[in-house]
């Protein structure tokens, strides 16, 4: 493979790689703790949004990402001709 | 039937299966002993990676932290779990890519370096054996509780089964044990929450039950404990009690360590392809969250449930009296983890924070605290006889605390013995030692290191609870940051990487020690360990993640200061970083 392919190949795997972790730590240091005061409105159960997102909401939102981000990449594989 | 036979029979059955799993699967080559030859299917991976994973401490204590300080313990949820992101994107396709068996391996490679991998050993030496200790430990409190055997013959026992199944089977042993494992962990942790769950709120899945209306006042479960937890002078339980600033750095430390540490890393070796890497990483979190979304759920039901128990009338009311204790409180307080001390004299037991009295507390005559002791660690052991369920329940319990620590253990053994007979012996010692004498070395190594293991179990050293700082914190500052540059920085040359260890290990150490005494040895702390005294208030718990920046940013300075890395690994690296071409297992 070209070297300027290869380069795409990396530059969209690093794209895709910072977009997920703007969110991984969006809904847990964002949501679950930092931001937890701004979403105190929103009632779940008892408690609020935050609190929600601290104990499931981040958990969940972790196995989304995970599985997101491996179909993104078999198909970049695929499109770059770099799967095995 | 006698709950000591019930018992016997669920631990006695699962054993039988692990014994007959290791006959199966024992490992012919080198290749079957560290990575089972590469062919695990992901799924089957991404499980045992969660046995591998979830150990005595996720199973018994994690549940436990959280009912005892409610939202402020979130952070062990989301950093054991927010771990597995940077591991599926980070690291663990590039490392299968690569295609040796353990990390030092790697790092040792990618650096040209025998410092840089001997910093690795080093590093993968002291986290896996410390890690280990409250593993063996983990399995004694269960053998001891609930088999009534001694702690010392129960950790015999622990040990001759792990040997029978590691020492045979190697990695493919350990991971179809770990399989079979995390079925009797998941259903033993799941089942007791799913009955409370459905005894408080009527709802079946304790993720929803959690949120749910609380059958037995008509509001939501939370805002009854959050009442009854203040009515007693607590804490609420969703607020925050803490420090915000901690709480991020200690979840991110967590979940650096969680990436870092190398008996989860040498997992992902296992599978056929680097795209089943990613999968199966995906799949680990899928199991890990089972239990770690009703984790959450059992400690807030049962911090609740342990408080009607005391309090069956409410908490103005009658307390229970001392003569009609449940069964579960004698039990648990013949182990000394529970004790009750009757400090009015009037025979009921008040339970409540008697450094925050409530206002009504002397008028009713109470005169302190009197469930004096209760070790976090018996909640998810003790909550199915809390909860009053059957006795099968209670033999299902026994056979999952047992399950995770062991399938725990077995990895870090292989972690410790690969590094001891592939890269200490085999890359540095001995290059020439042939396929058949190496595997011989890492079966003796596996060897050395339950006995090690056992010893350090019946012997803890008593600062066993402290060092898992010390395993999060230096796998967060040493091998995360040197093996995510080895892949995303290819200019990273060896001397870089070597100050960066050694920078991040060296002051994750340092501060560590620093606040809780060298060595973990009582008294001989340079500052007493208080907010006051930590350097911008950080926790001594949470500076793996501060570690891990100096790492970056030492190496990333003398990287700059002493040239690239040489042509032939930066071509290296970009081999890495496409899955193209990893095929199977490759020796060296």
């Amino acid at each position: 493979m070209s070297d300027k392919s290869r380069g795409a190949y990396w530059s969209a795997n690093l794209r895709i790689i910072s977009i997920s972790l703007v969110i991984w730590a969006l809904v847990s240091f964002g949501f679950a703790i930092i931001l937890r005061p701004l979403l105190s409105g929103i009632p779940v159960g008892g408690t609020d949004l935050g609190f929600w997102f601290a104990q499931q909401g981040s958990i969940l939102t972790f196995i989304v990402l995970i599985f997101y981000y491996t179909s993104y990449m078999n198909k970049l594989d695929k499109e770059f001709d770099v799967e095995e | 039937m006698d709950q000591f036979l019930i018992n016997l029979i669920f631990v006695g059955a699962s054993f039988a299966l692990y014994i007959g799993i290791a006959i199966w699967a024992r490992a012919g080559s080198t290749s079957d002993f560290y990575a089972a030859s590469r062919g695990v299917n992901p799924i089957v991976n991404g499980a045992a990676t969660a046995a591998d994973w979830m150990s005595a401490a996720s199973f018994i204590s994690m549940a436990g932290l959280i009912a005892f300080v409610g939202y402020g313990n979130s952070t062990f949820l989301m950093g054991w779990t927010g771990g597995y992101v940077l591991l599926a994107m980070l690291l663990a396709p590039y490392l299968r890519k690569f295609g040796r068996f353990t990390v030092p391996d790697f790092i040792g490679d990618r650096y040209y370096s025998q410092t840089a991998r001997t910093l690795a050993i080093i590093s993968l030496l002291v986290a896996s054996i410390t890690y280990v200790i409250g593993q063996m430990t983990g399995a004694g409190v269960a053998f001891s509780r609930f088999l009534e055997v001694d702690n010392t013959t129960g950790l015999l026992i622990a040990a001759a089964v792990v040997f029978a199944y590691s020492v045979l089977g190697g990695m493919k042993g350990i991971t179809y044990t770990q399989l079979a494992q995390y079925v009797v962990l998941i259903i033993a942790y799941t089942i007791p929450a799913i009955f409370i769950s459905l005894q408080l709120t009527g709802n079946p899945l304790p993720q929803l039950g959690l949120f749910a209306t609380h059958t037995g006042s008509g509001q939501p479960l939370l805002t009854t404990l959050n009442e009854v937890l203040v009515e007693l002078g607590f804490n609420d339980y969703t607020g925050n009690h803490g420090s915000t600033f901690n709480m991020v750095l200690f979840t991110l430390s967590l979940m650096i360590g969680t990436a870092g540490l190398p008996h989860v890393i040498i997992r992902f070796f296992t599978v056929p392809k680097v795209s089943d890497a990613r999968k199966s990483a995906g799949w680990a979190l899928v199991f890990i969250a089972l239990l770690y979304t009703v984790a959450p759920a059992v400690g807030a039901m049962a911090r609740l449930n342990i408080i009607t128990t005391i309090f069956p009338n409410g908490v103005q009311e009658q307390p229970l009296a001392y003569a009609d204790k449940p069964d579960w409180m004698i039990n648990w307080e013949n182990t000394g983890l529970l004790a009750f001390e009757d400090k009015n004299g009037d025979g009921f037991i008040q339970y409540y924070n008697d450094a925050n009295a409530p206002a009504f507390a002397e008028g009713l005559g109470w005169a302190g605290n009197e469930m004096v002791t209760f070790n976090r660690d018996i909640l998810v052991l003790a909550n199915p006889e809390i909860a009053q369920l059957p006795g099968w329940v209670i033999g299902l319990i026994a056979a999952g605390g047992l399950a995770a620590a062991l399938s725990t253990a077995a990895g870090l053994l292989l972690a410790i013995s690969s590094a001891i007979s592939h890269d200490l012996i085999k890359s540095m010692l001995n290059p020439s030692i042939s396929e058949k004498g190496e595997l011989m070395a890492a079966r003796i190594s596996m060897a050395f290191a339950i006995a090690l293991a056992t010893y350090l179990g019946l012997n803890p050293p008593g600062f066993a609870a402290q060092t898992v700082a010390l395993a999060f914190g230096l796998a967060a500052s040493s091998l995360f940051p040197a093996i995510m540059m080895g892949i995303f920085s290819k200019k990273m040359n060896s001397a870089g990487a070597v100050a960066g260890m050694i920078v991040g290990l060296g002051s994750t150490v340092l501060y560590i020690f620093t606040y809780l005494g060298w060595f973990f040895i009582p008294g001989t702390n340079m500052l007493a360990n208080t907010p006051d005294n930590w350097i911008f208030g950080i926790s001594p718990l949470s500076f793996g993640a501060v570690g891990a920046a100096l790492n970056f940013t030492a190496a990333f300075i003398v990287n700059k200061m002493t040239g690239d890395a040489p042509a032939e690994i930066q071509e290296m690296v970009e081999g890495i970083r496409v899955p193209k071409g990893a095929g199977g297992a490759v020796a060296h």
